[in-house]
């Protein structure tokens, strides 16, 4: 895999030559269904999902410093939401609910909470998970009476086609915000929110937005990742390893920055590939065996991810040096 | 009119009155320094007055509107900006991108990544900070940060600048050349309300100063008449 | 009617000692170390697990087997902290960054305990009876292992509480929770006593582990509940203070037990509204500073 770096984009002085590389590795893989086996579709959809996800969970948490741990929310909201929907209407338009759905939830969620400093809010979207997995699966069993539902089937090669375009336009979002001044101000209003208030931003309207926006496509790629699992309940649609494993890619890449991220990702999702259905127990506890001992080892870790978000994509790459 | 004024600004923490009471006014194109003691309640009016407080009691108005319970963003782009004691550039961005953070956002133009850079190189010039635009803002020294915020704190455009201590820490040369940068402010017609412990600056420059001691209001008045009074020396060596 | 309100109050205490006991642990850690140990729960499903293997393969008694538990977790979360925090204390820049780390390294931890658990325990739900005999409690009946647990509970609470009162040592882990550094300078071993209350937050997990185990089925993946309890229970005393803890856990528990007189299911969603409403209206808590 190409590893992309903003720095040679920049020393290149125009996004000509690397554009012409994207633009070939992005047809190869959107013709990949045509050739491809079916091992190989399934195994990159599970890859796009992660870069998704850590990609949306950058997008809010790099900037403004605060953990999320939501993602498995909004991910999960994407879930039910094709599950509830999903035998009437077309994929496109599920997908579009889904994120809409975890967006809306998000703008609620963060209107109230985003006030809250550092490791309240960490709590409180790590508290949200639970609430929301246990309130559903409380109202199915008071309900509906059934624990559980069953998603309609779609093919291997629509979901591959589908996570595609949303890990094509979330990493474009992404990389449009870094380099805008509205990703300047999402900066500011980590490094010093007092400071970014009294310069004229709108810390609330921002944060809230960012969390929105981030929410969308994790939201999209539930709906889209659903009809995966034939069967869901609110305990595998709200798992907390959606939430944790996004941070952990983020860490991996380095400051989220994109090549990382697919290594990441890729190296998740094929030990997840080999070990999860004969030896679950071991996947998992080779997952915590990383994920401790990247937190401990890799050298910027979390700051990394803070400090250097914006850093590499504009100007500032040597100002470090 | 005058384009800031406070009337019975109270501000308690638990059970400390920080600001009693306090009644004042800045006139435009003045120069108002407040000074006081040590713990006097200088800068919690100053955050008062720029809503990073809300007040228990009393109103605020900035050009004759009611600015009280505003939101901080909101106070600035009406015109007034500020800086802060304990300084609070942005860390990790370089130099300039703390400035063209001001320009987009902190006044109601809209203008393009090229005019705000360029206007942002001008207040580095302004500041005399051009030779470290692209330099981390941590990685600067204290004062430098100190001209950083006032850089960034002009680039909203304000028509009043309340200016936190900028000179605390200052060895004899900077002051005058923060005291020539403060007449530069004004020069553009920017009205100045300073916190200031230098004595001889605030006394040189200011038009009219005002002593809090304890939260209250203790006197106020020309320079002369400040020093002078018997009420502020006594305040000031009683200490 | 009254038989009723007995009987849903003294299930409240229960509970509530319990929570108490378990909250007190995640306190000491991180009102004192500053580590928010998701993997606190993993603790306590180390000690049931524990206790119901001695007691089930060596027969012996869940309260005797405290004594190997106990101290056995303590060392546990004393090298924890020594290796594996200590080294994110010196890695981090900030206090901020470090919590988050550490939350994280304790995501981590849980994982590889209860992946463990797992591999050696198998995935059923095991049980045992000890003490089962029911006792009269002014009408309502109560199992004698509940009101072991009870008392247990209690027990560990105001012992502790002296301890962090009455003792020097006590004293210093109170100073260090107020300031860490500071206590430092004034002569504390600080590393001392942050690997010291780390360690006593997981003796306290695998106590309250050996209680759960006399009252209920143990299973791998039981810990998350009460982590998550922990934390409710915690932010409702206030962040860094351990009596707090203990009152929260109390309240909690009398809490849960009303709500579930009128609907089973909904006492962990009670909580989480509970937790959701703390955290916007007073985040500080009860008695959080």
């Amino acid at each position: 895999m190409i590893q992309l770096s903003w720095t040679s984009i920049r020393a290149s002085k125009s996004y000509l030559i690397p554009g012409i590389i994207l633009l070939i590795v992005l047809i190869i893989l959107a013709a990949l269904p045509t050739f491809g086996s079916k091992y190989s579709i399934i195994f990159l959809s599970t890859i796009y999902m992660y870069i998704v996800l850590t990609t949306s969970w950058v997008m809010f948490s790099g900037p403004t410093r605060q953990i999320s741990l939501a993602t498995a929310v909004f991910f999960g909201i994407g879930i039910y939401v094709a599950a509830i929907l999903g035998m009437h209407l077309p994929l496109v338009v599920m997908v579009l609910i889904g994120g809409l759905t975890s967006a809306v939830m998000a703008l609620l969620v963060g209107g109230l909470t985003l006030r809250l400093k550092g490791v309240y809010f960490t709590i409180f979207t790590f508290g949200l998970l639970e609430l929301i997995k246990n309130l559903l699966n409380w109202y199915e069993v008071t309900f509906t009476g059934t624990r559980g539902r069953f998603v309609v089937v779609v093919d291997n090669n629509a979901i591959y086609l589908y996570m595609l375009a949303i890990v094509v336009l979330t990493l474009l979002t992404a990389f449009l915000i870094r380099r805008s001044k509205y990703g300047l101000a999402l900066q500011s209003i980590g490094e010093q929110e007092e400071a970014a208030a009294h310069i004229g931003i709108n810390v609330t309207l921002m944060k809230v937005s960012a969390f929105a926006i981030s929410a969308f496509f994790m939201g999209a790629a539930g709906a889209v990742m659903a009809t995966r699992w034939t069967y869901i309940d609110p305990f595998m649609a709200f798992n907390m390893n959606y939430s944790f494993t996004p941070v952990l890619m983020a860490i991996f890449g380095g400051a989220g920055q994109l090549g990382g991220v697919v290594l990441g990702a890729i190296f998740f999702a094929y030990l997840e590939q080999i070990l999860i259905t004969k030896y679950p127990y071991y996947y998992m506890l080779i997952f915590g065996i990383v994920m401790v001992v990247s937190i401990l080892y890799l050298p910027n870790g979390l700051a990394g991810v803070f400090q250097k978000w914006r850093l590499r994509t504009v100007g500032g790459g040597n100002a470090h040096s | 009119m005058p384009i800031l004024e406070g009337q019975g600004v109270t501000k308690y923490f638990g059970g400390l009155a920080a600001v009693s009471d306090v009644d004042f006014h800045v006139d435009q194109g003045e120069i108002v320094g407040l000074i006081g003691p040590n713990g006097a309640g200088k800068t919690t009016l100053f955050g008062l007055i720029s809503a990073a407080l809300v007040p228990n009691s009393g109103t605020i108005k900035f050009k004759g509107e009611n600015i009280t319970g505003l939101k901080p963003h909101i106070i600035c782009r009406m015109g007034l900006a500020r800086t802060f004691q304990s300084v609070k550039v942005f860390p990790d961005m370089p130099v300039i991108s703390n400035v063209t953070l001001g320009v987009h956002f902190g006044s109601r133009q809209k203008v393009t990544s090229a005019q705000a850079a360029q206007q942002a190189t001008r207040l580095l010039e302004f500041v005399d900070l051009s030779g470290r635009a692209t330099v981390p803002a941590k990685d600067l020294t204290l004062v430098n940060q100190k001209m950083l915020e006032v850089a960034r704190a002009l680039a909203t455009k304000p028509e009043i600048i309340l200016l936190d201590e900028i000179m605390a820490g200052l060895n004899s040369t900077e002051i005058a050349q923060s005291m020539e940068l403060v007449s530069k402010i004004r020069a553009q017609g920017i009205t100045i309300f300073m916190i200031e412990h230098v004595m001889k600056a605030i006394m040189s420059v200011c038009d009219r100063i005002m002593v809090l001691d304890h939260g209250k209001k203790i006197a106020e008045g020309t320079p002369q008449e400040i020093a002078t009074s018997k009420t502020v020396v006594e305040v000031y060596l009683g200490e | 009617m009254l038989v009723t309100i007995l009987d849903v109050g003294i299930a409240g205490l229960l509970m509530g000692g319990l929570y108490a006991l378990i909250a007190m642990g995640l306190s000491l850690q991180y009102g004192v170390a500053r580590v928010l140990n998701i993997g606190h729960g993993e603790f306590i499903m180390l000690g049931a697990l524990a206790t119901w293997s001695l007691h089930t393969v060596l027969g012996i008694s869940p309260l005797l087997s405290l004594v190997v538990c106990a101290p056995a977790g303590f060392i546990l979360g004393y090298i924890l902290h020594r290796t594996l925090y200590k080294r994110l204390m010196v890695t981090s820049d900030s206090p901020g960054i470090f919590e988050g780390n550490s939350m994280l390294a304790s995501f981590g931890l849980l994982f590889i305990i209860q992946n463990l658990a797992y591999l050696i325990w198998g995935t059923r739900y095991k049980a045992y009876s000890y003490l089962a005999v029911p006792v009269n409690l002014g009408g309502a009946l109560f199992p004698a292992n509940s009101l072991v647990t009870l008392g247990f509970s209690l027990l560990i609470g105001v012992v502790f509480y002296i301890f962090l009162v009455r003792t020097r040592m006590g004293k210093a882990i109170r100073a260090a929770a107020q300031d860490s550094s500071t206590a430092g300078l004034m002569g504390v071993n600080i590393n001392f006593v942050l690997a010291l209350c780390f360690g006593l937050g997981v003796a306290m997990a695998a106590c309250a582990g050996m209680l759960i185990s006399m009252n209920y089925s143990v299973f791998p993946s039981m810990g998350m509940e009460y982590t998550v309890i922990a934390i409710i229970v915690v932010v409702l005393g206030g962040l860094g203070s351990i009596p707090g803890s203990f009152i929260g856990g109390i309240i909690l528990g009398v809490i849960g037990s009303i709500v579930t007189y009128f609907d089973a299911g909904l006492a962990l969603v009670a909580y989480y509204v509970i937790f959701i409403l703390l955290l916007l209206l007073k985040p500080t808590g009860l008695m959080g500073k």
